[in-house]
């Protein structure tokens, strides 16, 4: 019997898309969802449950699915991810689950990440996950009044946070910015991932007796010395990779050239596209130029796609087959009218007298030899160089952990890269301190936070229960 | 029991110190604890405020007081100023930045312009209570815009005063006074000088060929003030260097002064239409 295609999500017509912020995947309707599911052949090998960071039950979910039992299926993903809304929308999907499954030698895997994304929302929607939300809350047990410190609040400071909870300990979550959610926050844009979403777990957080404290920058504020002085038994840094890298190259203190984060933190935390009535300004020009191409870079062109600008350029070094981006993102951008300038390094920006920028001298690349990662190496193609012009750039070429902890706290050790080195349970080097997120993996993923998290919250109960620290 | 009589971030004093210049007094118990000479906060004022940079200027760690001191030039300052007592700044995080370096070092001269010379009275009262002989210049467009004269008086061995229409104290700038000062041949170990950009680019050229090391505390715009987003970039010693966690102190004879003063008019358009707006709504 052949096999049927993927039920590929609805999405915002193109034209509605690039002039508001609204989510542009629309998601399943239950039949559509059943539909898919029925898709998966629940082959007994289940490589589709190792490609997960968080081993979900993939084919036990998605055949309740099948079954039209939505509450079963959300139980079922709830058991081992705490924010399947959020992770069915953004989860590299083609690198993970969904990349390994049997279909994929069709090029037709199940489309997993959209049947976790429904059943999310189902259970959002019918209002189940706050039912059983609310039973976890009333089920709460004491602990003893043990006060835990949680800092960051993104998906690993979330995760952690919710378990420890949960588990009966009194958490309190400190956040630098005035907002808590993290990368979910200031990062993805609204149009992959309605904030709706984000502030959702939050409140449930806050349903849980987590004390949210938002304005204390740790290290700044209090050190970690302090929150364990001060009563806390023990400390959780999910801090994140959020130091963007510039390229080091001439030029690059111009005007109208930001980090990503910068532009995205503008348009997402600040509402900078609300500009003058929020006070955040923002400057979009005619022709923008985003350098790098993860999904950084496609959200930053995009974003400047529902901006207004004329034209939007991705300028990546190697090839759209080595593009870290997800897939569909990289689709989605191209639908919406982004332009790519492949093979292409930047290696000076030009501005003019005031210095603002003009132009980005660039160099032709071409392929090489497979580097370490196996991906092949851009080489740079001697008297290749042409100006690319442009009057506004951002810059997506990666971002490295925040080293204010490491530099307040020399007890935590970290490696070269300046990420905190754990051992694999996730201790850090200062007793009573655990790390998890980004702060350890370096640049990784939402779930990949979520999962280490949720590792480090079940260290940090044991070595409590068992009485080690 | 120690009763809470504030609440966080509320407002307990203000002063008009000048035209357009106000001194607020913020209760906040946590900055107040550790803040030191050199760092600031960020502020942001309401849902809709944006998030600015301003230093801490005095603290009272018994009180749990952080003092500001802030000139209205655009609405995030004009929003600030029109808070009263009793009200709350929607959200303030701090001490943020690198404390100044406070060492004995001999014979400091600490040099202010204008809302700057807030920004340098800790400085001068740590360095003199770290032993320093200091010198304090303090200048200002005229008489009625020059602050905190008395505090710098009573922290200083020695103050000199300036301003541009020569209304009080040396016709000038202090850029010139430090020059007459170092002319002088008095012995230097150390210039601190903090005010508009352009203010402390001069001093940088006034002190270099005499070698004195000079510091300057860099005011670039800001969006997040705990290095992710690089707003602040600048370049010193031919290197980027975020203003907000690598400084805000830097060697002033490395800084790149014209990258900064350009990048500091980026937003110029937007800052004249958002001020506009936001008086005329208000008027
Ligand atoms: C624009 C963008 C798009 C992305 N898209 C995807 C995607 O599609 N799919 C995917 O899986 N991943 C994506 N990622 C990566 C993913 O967001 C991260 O891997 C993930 O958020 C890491 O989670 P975390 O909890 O470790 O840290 P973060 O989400 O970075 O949160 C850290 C939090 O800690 C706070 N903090 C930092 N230092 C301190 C301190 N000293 N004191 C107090 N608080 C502090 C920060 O303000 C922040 O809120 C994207 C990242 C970006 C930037
Ligand atoms: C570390 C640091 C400490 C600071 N401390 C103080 C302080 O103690 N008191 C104080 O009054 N100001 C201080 N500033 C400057 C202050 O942040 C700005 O004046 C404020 O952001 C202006 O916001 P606005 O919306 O009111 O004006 P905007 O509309 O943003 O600007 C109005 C005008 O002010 C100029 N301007 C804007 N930002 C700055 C800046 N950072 N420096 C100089 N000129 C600027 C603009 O070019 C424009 O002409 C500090 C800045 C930094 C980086
Ligand atoms: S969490 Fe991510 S990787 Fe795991 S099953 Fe869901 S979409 Fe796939
Ligand atoms: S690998 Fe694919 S087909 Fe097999 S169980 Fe997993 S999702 Fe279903
Ligand atoms: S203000 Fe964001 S990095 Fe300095």
């Amino acid at each position: 019997m052949p096999v049927k295609d993927r039920v590929e999500m609805r999405k915002l017509p193109v034209e509605k898309r690039i002039r508001s912020f609204e989510e542009v995947a629309l998601g399943y309707t239950e039949e559509e969802a059943i539909q898919e599911a029925k898709r998966c052949l629940q082959c007994p090998p289940r490589p589709c449950v190792q490609g997960c960071p968080v081993g979900i039950e993939i084919p036990r979910f998605i055949k309740k699915i099948a079954e039209g039992d939505f509450l079963s299926a959300y139980k079922i993903i709830k058991e081992r991810n705490a924010i399947p809304a959020i992770t069915g929308r953004v989860c590299p999907q083609e690198h993970q689950c969904e990349g390994v499954c049997v279909l994929n030698k069709l090029k037709k895997p199940t489309a997993i990440g959209a049947l976790e994304r429904f059943v999310a929302d189902w259970a959002l929607k019918e209002g189940v996950a706050k039912e059983l939300a609310e039973k976890e809350i009333a089920n709460r047990p004491s602990n003893g009044n043990i006060k835990v410190a949680v800092v960051g609040s993104g998906p690993a400071g979330i995760t952690v946070a919710a378990d420890l909870a949960k588990l009966g300990y009194e958490v309190t979550m400190f956040e630098a910015l005035h907002k808590p959610g993290g990368v979910l926050m200031y990062g993805i844009p609204e149009f992959r991932l309605p904030k709706r979403i984000v502030e959702y777990e939050i409140d449930y957080l806050r349903r849980l007796g987590v004390d949210i404290e938002t304005n204390v920058l740790i290290g700044r504020t209090y050190t970690i010395k302090d929150l364990l002085e001060d009563g806390y038994k023990a400390v959780f840094l999910g801090t994140g990779a959020g130091t963007p890298k510039f390229p080091g190259i001439p030029g690059e203190t111009l005007v109208n050239i930001y980090s990503a984060n910068e532009f995205l933190t503008r348009v997402n935390l600040m509402k900078a596209y609300l500009f003058p009535q929020y006070d955040t300004p923002i400057k979009i020009g005619k022709r923008v130029a985003v350098i790098g191409g993860g999904n950084v870079a496609m959200d930053a062109a995009r974003t400047a796609v529902r901006l207004g600008a004329e034209e939007v350029y991705i300028l990546y070094r190697r090839t759209e087959e080595e593009m870290p981006a997800r897939r569909e993102e990289v689709i989605n951008a191209k639908e919406e009218g982004v332009k790519f300038q492949l093979l292409t390094q930047p290696i000076r920006f030009i501005g003019n007298k005031d210095d603002i920028l003009t132009g980005i001298e660039c160099i032709r690349m071409q392929l090489g030899e497979p580097d370490a990662t196996g991906r092949r190496k851009p080489i740079p193609v001697p008297g290749s160089e042409f100006i690319f012009e442009a009057d506004t750039a951002i810059i997506a070429i990666g971002a490295h952990p925040n080293p204010l902890i490491a530099r307040t706290t020399p007890e935590i050790k970290v490696d070269e890269e300046g990420r905190v080195i754990t051992d694999s349970e996730l201790r850090t080097s200062m007793k009573r301190v655990y790390a998890a997120g980004d702060i350890v993996l370096g640049e990784a993923t939402v779930i990949e936070a979520m999962g280490t998290g949720r590792r480090a919250s079940q260290t940090i109960h044991r070595d409590i229960s068992e009485g080690r620290i | 029991m120690v009763r809470q009589l504030f609440r966080l971030n509320e407002i307990v004093e203000k002063k008009e110190l000048a035209p357009r210049i106000k001194e607020i007094k913020v209760y906040n118990p946590r900055i107040a604890a550790k803040a030191r000479a050199g760092q600031f906060v960020i502020v942001k004022v309401g849902e809709e405020g944006e998030r600015i940079p301003l230093t801490i200027a005095d603290w009272d760690r018994e009180k749990g007081l952080i003092t500001i001191v802030f000139q209205e030039v655009g609405v995030s300052t004009y929003k600030l100023g029109r808070l009263g007592v009793g009200d709350v700044i929607t959200d303030v995080v701090g001490p943020l930045g690198n404390p100044s370096e406070i060492e004995k070092f001999g014979t400091v001269v600490c040099v202010g312009g204008g809302v700057g010379i807030a920004a340098i009275y800790p400085m001068a009262k740590e360095l003199k209570k770290a032993g320093n002989r200091v010198i304090s210049i303090i200048g200002a467009r005229n008489k009625d815009l020059l602050i905190y004269e008395e505090e710098m008086r009573r922290v200083s061995d020695e103050l000199r005063i300036t301003t541009d229409d020569g209304s009080k104290g040396r016709k000038g700038f202090v850029s010139d006074e430090l020059r007459d000062l170092l002319n002088s041949g008095l012995k230097v170990d150390r210039v601190i000088a903090v005010g508009p950009a352009i203010m402390m680019k001069t001093c940088a050229d006034v002190t270099r060929p005499f070698n004195v090391k000079t510091i300057v505390s860099l005011n670039s715009l800001m969006l997040c003030g705990m290095g992710m987003c690089g707003a602040c970039r600048v370049e010193v010693g031919g290197k980027t260097r975020f203003v907000c966690v690598d400084g805000p102190d830097f060697d002033a004879h490395q800084v790149n002064f014209d990258v900064l003063i350009k990048r500091l008019n980026a937003y110029k358009a937007e800052e004249q239409l958002a001020l506009k707006r936001f008086l005329e709504v208000k008027a």
